[in-house]
């Protein structure tokens, strides 16, 4: 009697995992997707600071790098320091344009907190980092930040 | 009669997934931006008259960077390591010295750069220059409140800033 009670079906399988599995997939995506970055076209090592700050929010940041084109471009491009905006080398006149189109990318109330963050190299001259700032100022875009990295050692 | 297909124990399972997202939220680094914050003065308007403040010479620190990255500070030659002491007794002037500014409040320090100035040394002056405020800052919280700035409530830290304004004049480009 007892051996014919113990006779069940197949039991189904167990679902209780399948939550978990969503999740993990999940995660994996979550973890592996990377924001689209500009691709850098040009050289950045940016200088090392002691008194720096972190820059609160990062959709509110407008980039502007400056360096010497990476080797890819240099045939074209030549040596000398070059501005990049977005993912195009960019004169300084065409800085103004492009800080109105971050404007408008943004909402109204947005707009005064742009930032606007300089990642220069360490090595250039600060006469193309003067046209920078002059054309900043022409556009009214006045929060700037110098793009740093820690340094520990302090003079 | 078939077996029983015995059911998998799934308990465990959660704790993997767990296990995994600690994983990769310990290992991730969200690479912030960081650097060194500062805002740039209006661009004069076209017709607006040279306005003509006299500000005393003792008020004010004139900080040169030539071409060579030498620096020039009020005039005598300096060098990086000093600047950040400099530009202390400049602003605070414990000693009262006839020669250093006023008052913490009156003092401005002028930073002119040439166009062949490394942007480096450019970093450097200004990290000096903001080094210099932030001890004058934290010395005046440990003594008043006796704590530092950091663990200072927003309405202090905005009362010391005010004592210590940070006041940097960087010259127009020639040319």
């Amino acid at each position: 009697m007892k051996l014919k009670k113990k006779e069940k079906p197949t039991p189904a399988i167990s679902t209780a995992s399948l939550p978990d599995i969503v999740f993990m997939l999940l995660f994996f995506f979550m973890v592996t997707t990377v924001m689209r970055e500009t691709d850098l076209k040009v050289k950045v090592v940016v200088p090392q600071a002691t008194e720096i700050q972190k820059l609160e929010k990062k959709s509110l940041v407008s980039y502007i790098h400056i360096g010497v084109p990476t080797e890819t471009y240099r045939a074209q491009f030549g040596t000398a320091p070059r501005i990049q905006l977005n993912d195009a080398f960019a004169t300084p006149s065409m800085i103004a344009e492009f800080i109105d189109k971050e404007r408008a990318a943004r909402s109204e109330q947005e707009v005064p907190l742009l930032t606007t963050s300089i990642k220069a190299d360490r090595e250039v001259k600060m006469g193309i980092v003067t046209d920078v700032k002059q054309e900043l100022r022409k556009a009214n875009a006045l929060k700037l930040n110098y793009s740093s990295s820690l340094r520990t050692e302090v003079y | 009669m078939p077996r029983a297909v015995p059911e998998v124990n799934a308990g465990s399972m959660a704790d993997i997934a767990f296990l995994l997202l600690i994983f990769f939220l310990v290992t991730t680094t969200i690479d912030t931006d960081k650097g060194i914050s500062i805002k740039l003065p209006p661009m004069p308007e076209e017709n607006q008259p040279k306005n003509d403040i006299r500000i005393k010479e003792r008020n004010v620190l004139q900080v040169l960077v030539n071409a060579n990255d030498m620096l020039l500070v009020d005039g005598q030659p300096s060098d990086i390591k000093a600047l950040k002491r400099l530009a202390k007794d400049f602003v605070d002037n414990p000693s009262k010295n006839p020669e250093l500014s006023e008052s913490p409040q009156k003092a401005i320090i002028s930073l002119k750069n040439d166009r062949g100035t490394s942007y480096n040394i450019y970093i450097q002056v200004h990290n000096e220059l903001k080094a210099a405020y932030n001890e004058l800052r934290d010395a005046r919280a440990r003594m008043l409140y006796g704590r530092g700035m950091d663990q200072l409530p927003e309405s202090r830290q905005n009362e010391i800033k005010d004592y210590y304004r940070q006041v940097i004049s960087e010259a127009e480009p020639e040319g």
